[in-house]
Order: C-alpha cells, then structure tokens, then sequence
C-alpha cells in the first residue's frame, strides 16, 4: 500500500484573493489570528525585555523597514543593492537640520522621510532605462560614492561626523516611532500591491514593453515606486541617527544594503510581511552569536546558507502555506 | 466628401547600422478599412509596426495620424492617441493571472480620459472581456497564471489587451502564426467584430488564405520597400510579388 500526500484548501480560502466569507467566530480567529499575534507578540516582546534587547528590536524594525522598502522596487523589477543611500540621505538630512539649525527631531524625521524620498528619486530617475544587474550596479555604487564625497570634501563632518545631535524626547516615543510605522507600513504595502496600482507595478517587472504597450508611462511609475521605498530607507535613517545622536560615514556602509536583502530572502519575497519575519530572526540572532566572537560571521554565514539552499521560498510562504492548507495521507489508486 | 485618411505613413526610412529596414514606405489607412501587410521573412513588417507606434525611431519620413504629426513620439503616446498594437512574439505577464493580465491596459491613462473617473470593478471588466475573446467562464482559464497558459489563448490574450484600450486602429502582429486552422477560424469573428465596430486594422500575416479572405486590401513589403498595394487579387499577380515570394521570375 503507497501513500501520498495530498493537499486540500481549508474552507475559508475562496477563489478570490481579496474577499474572504467569515461565517463563525472560529473562522473569525482563523482570519484574523495570523495578522494580530505579530503585533501583540512584538509589543509583548518590547514590554518584558531589558534596555539592551529593545535596542536589538529596534534596529531589526529597522532591518525590517528597510526590508520591505527593497521589496517594493523588486516588485517593480528595480533589484537595488543600495538602500544604504536612502538610509544614508536620510540620516544627513535628519541629522544636518538638527545639527546646524537646532530643529527638534520630530520635526528634522518627517522633513527627512519626504525629502529623502524626492531625493532618492531625483538620483536615480536618470538609471531608470536600465534594467536588471546595470540598474542594481548603480545602486550599488551611489553609496559609496556618496561615502568617498563626503571624505573628500570634509562637508556635513566630513570623516568625524555630526555629533551631539539632539536624542528623542523619551523611550517609549522612540518605541512609538519605530513601531507604528512598521505596521502602518506593512498594512499599507500590502494593500498598495494587492490594488490594480500594484498589478501595474507587478506588470513593469514581468513585461515592461506590453506596460508601454498600454499607454502607461513607466518613468512615472518608477519614480513614484522610487519616492515610497526612498521615503521608508529615509525615515529609517533619520530614526538612527537621533538613536545614536550621531550621523557620519557609516550610515552608507554595506550592512544597511545587504542585511534588508537577506531579511527579505529568509522571510520570503514580494509579500512585505517575510521582511519583518526576517529581520527578527537575522538581527537577534547575530546578536546572540555574539559571545561566540570571532567565529561568529561565520556561523552567521553558514546558517543563512543552509537556510537559503532548504526554505528557497522563504519563511512566510513556507507558514502560509501550511495555514491555509491541511495534508493529509492518502492511499495511491492502483 | 474629401477625407484625410486616419493613418498617413510617408516616406518612412528605417536603417539598421546598414540594414535598410525601411525604405520610403508611403501608405495610407482610411478610418475602418482593413489594410493586410504581407512580405517575406525580414521584409521589414514587424519594423513598420514598431516605427509607426513609435518604438522604433524612424530615420526619415513622417507618420500623420488622425491629422497629429506623431513621428518619433514615444510609445505610451501614441497609444493613448488610439492606437493599439500587439506584440508577435505574444509579451503577457507571464507572474500575473490572465485575468489580472487585463488589469494593466485597464488602467491606462487613455481609458480614465475616453470614459473619466474610476472605471468600476476592473477585475469583472476583465474578465467579460477575456470571454469575448473565448476563455470560457465555466473553465476557469481566466483565473490561471499566464505562465501555464497554452499559445492560443496566450495570443487571444495579446489580442484582448489591444481591444480593451478602444483604440480607432488596431495593429495586429501576426496573430495568426503558431495557431491551427481551428483556432484561427475562431479568432476570425472577433477581428470581424472590430471591423464591423468601426476600427481601422492593419494585419501583418503570413497566413495568407485568411488574411485574403477577410483584407479590404493588401500592401506587399519586400527589402523594406514597398513593392505592392491594392485588391488581394491583383497583388498576387504582380510580377514583383511573384518574384519576392518564389525566388525566380516566374512564367
């Protein structure tokens, strides 16, 4: 006697993908469970831990914004290897208006997040014709080259950096301005690509030539697409740099490229929530490997290889999947 | 009464680091007339096509439609002018369902101008117009990705998202090759329908039966040059036709 495996839907999964028939309170919990526990999990997280692990869970929100600011342009078939230059031109905006004119962080945070984004967008509208690696070799290239500018000409610091800058108010409102817009983002992004906006943005990654092929602009959209995910990498920046109350070099180093790419990949790509899922395994595990010293990198290295080589698909669809279906063994027909 | 024809194509040259693709092709298509192109491979068919909606720069030569100079303009605008085209080697997205496929040209800036505002629920749009070009609603081929999708309905596809943008000149890229004899009479009532609605279409075929049957006239490319123009009959009797299709002078 053979067994196979088989898969079957659970009943809430219709046919469509945007309406949902909820019927008991069960199905109520079944909906809503895997959206709220998140949510409730994290803040019960940041509650009960030290001053030290809050900081690691901070900056994995960070990781994890920045996560989903790359998912947004690969759905757009823009693969950046440069968010350090959005994290980067956020920080010094943030940073200088504090520094040399004294405004409140709360004020420099928001005026960073929307200038950081038209700025992302001014910089890289000229590379918006080229596709695929050349589009990612650029980006890859602007941070450092901002780096080498700013040591050479010994503006905004120059190889010291601005210190002294002004901390935010409290704690708990450092809490409140990392978190909030870490699910305010996810919320919206999922929306953003679930709406025919986001079916168009897909589409420029499948087949630009059949988007032109309907009259639609793709310089427009890549720029708008530029704009929201610049925005994101800024606000994450400018975030950082009044943690720290320091902004230098630093902020365009390569971490702040590469670590959101590989969140994204362990969580699982295009769908914004695999970013946060990977950031709070990547970040609080190198943590974690710190008593290990110098081994640590790569044992680091080893893990998200196997990771990578056993989960290809990624966390979150790897979970999704085992929700929403149930398997079950079943004897092969002779 | 005297009428500028919808699309004027004169003088049009195309060079290709030294391949002339495009020759002086002059022609002319009157508002729902529909006008073959025919030609041997690299006659420079599918180059016409990418010059006129503006993929291609053209060298010389000028392409007036619906009294708009429209050489050299770039693609999405020529296409927001009203006209549509599609793609030979069929572009669908490949990630995206067919019916989500619809969503893109659905949401072209020329729709939101010809009918203003929000268009309703695209994805229902969608999907009527999807079983105008036959995926049968029952079988639920509407809701499978491009990806697995079978070269018929992948070109029928094609064939929707140039129909949806209501253009006034639909160009159509020869949509018949790779599809059996069956497939082809099913596709020949809708490109019927268009006729019949009004809309000007240019045909590049090399399906020729069919093109024949259906061509209010047939304009022959060889070398980028043309080389004939008029009734499907009379065209094939030339003696440059017969040259350019079978080699040798024929007797």
């Amino acid at each position: 006697m053979t067994l196979r495996k088989e898969r079957i839907d659970r009943g809430i999964k219709v046919r469509s993908d945007d309406i949902f028939i909820v019927r008991s309170w069960r199905e109520m919990i079944y909906f809503t469970a895997p959206r709220l526990l998140p949510i409730v999990l994290l803040f019960a997280l940041v509650l009960i831990t030290n001053e030290y692990w809050q900081r690691v869970l901070v900056q994995a929100a960070v990781f994890a914004l920045l996560g989903m600011s790359w998912d947004l342009l690969a759905n757009c078939g823009l693969i950046s290897l440069g968010q350090a230059l959005f994290f980067g031109v956020g920080a010094y905006i943030s940073g200088s208006f504090n520094f040399y004119f004294g405004w409140s962080p709360l004020v420099t945070i928001p005026l960073a997040t929307v200038l950081g984004g038209l700025l992302a967008a001014l910089v890289l509208v000229p590379v918006f014709r080229l596709r695929g690696i050349y589009f990612s070799m650029v980006t890859l290239v602007l941070p450092l080259m901002m780096e080498r500018i700013i040591e050479a000409t010994a503006i905004l610091g120059g190889t010291e950096g601005l210190t002294g800058l002004s901390s935010l108010p409290a704690s708990w409102v450092e809490l409140c301005i990392i978190f909030i817009p870490l699910w305010v983002c996810l919320f919206l992004l999922r929306r953003l690509i679930d709406s025919n906006y986001g079916v168009v943005i897909r589409a420029i990654s499948d087949n630009d030539q059949s988007v032109i092929n309907a009259g639609i602009s793709l310089n427009l959209y890549k720029a708008q697409v530029v704009i929201i995910a610049g925005a994101i990498g800024a606000f994450c920046g400018a975030f950082m740099t009044h943690v720290y109350q320091f902004v230098g070099m630093p902020v365009f180093a390569l971490d702040y490229s590469i670590l959101p790419i590989a969140s994204v990949i362990v969580g699982g790509a295009g769908n914004f929530a695999g970013a946060i899922l990977g950031a709070y395994i990547l970040v609080p595990l190198s943590e974690l490997l710190r008593g290990i010293g110098g081994l640590r990198i790569v044992l680091y290295a080893i893990f998200l290889m196997v990771f990578v080589v056993a989960l290809p698909e990624g966390i979150f669809h790897f979970l999704q999947r085992k929700y929403s279906q149930f398997e079950r063994l079943v004897e092969v027909d002779k | 009464m005297s009428r500028t024809p919808l699309l004027k194509v004169t003088e049009l040259s195309k060079n290709f680091r030294g391949v002339q693709a495009l020759y002086r092709v002059s022609f002319h298509v009157e508002k729902g007339e529909l006008v073959g192109v025919i030609g041997p491979n690299g006659s420079g068919k599918t180059t016409l096509v990418n010059t006129i909606t503006g993929f291609v720069k053209p060298n010389r030569g000028e392409v007036v439609y619906d009294d708009k100079d429209i050489t050299g303009w770039k693609p999405q605008k020529v296409i927001r002018l009203g006209i549509a085209r599609t793609f030979q080697m069929v572009k669908p997205f490949y990630k995206l369902p067919a019916y989500k496929n619809m969503i893109v040209p659905l949401y072209s800036p020329r729709l939101k101008k010809e009918l203003g505002g929000r268009y309703g629920d695209l994805n229902e749009i969608a999907l009527d117009c999807l079983e105008d070009v036959g995926f049968e609603r029952d079988s639920f081929v509407a809701y499978k990705t491009a990806s697995v999708l079978p070269q018929g309905y992948l070109k029928r596809l094609e064939l929707a998202k140039a129909m949806v943008l209501r253009p006034d000149l639909i160009i159509l890229d020869e949509l018949f090759s790779g599809l059996s004899l069956a497939e082809v009479a099913s596709i020949v009532p809708i490109i019927e329908k268009l006729r019949y609605a009004g809309i000007a279409i240019i045909m590049i075929e090399h399906r020729l039966k069919e093109l024949f049957r259906i061509a209010d006239r047939v304009m022959v490319l060889n070398y980028g040059r043309k080389i004939a123009d008029g009734m499907a009959k009379e065209v094939m009797e030339s003696r440059e036709v017969k040259k350019a299709y079978l080699g040798t002078e024929a007797e």
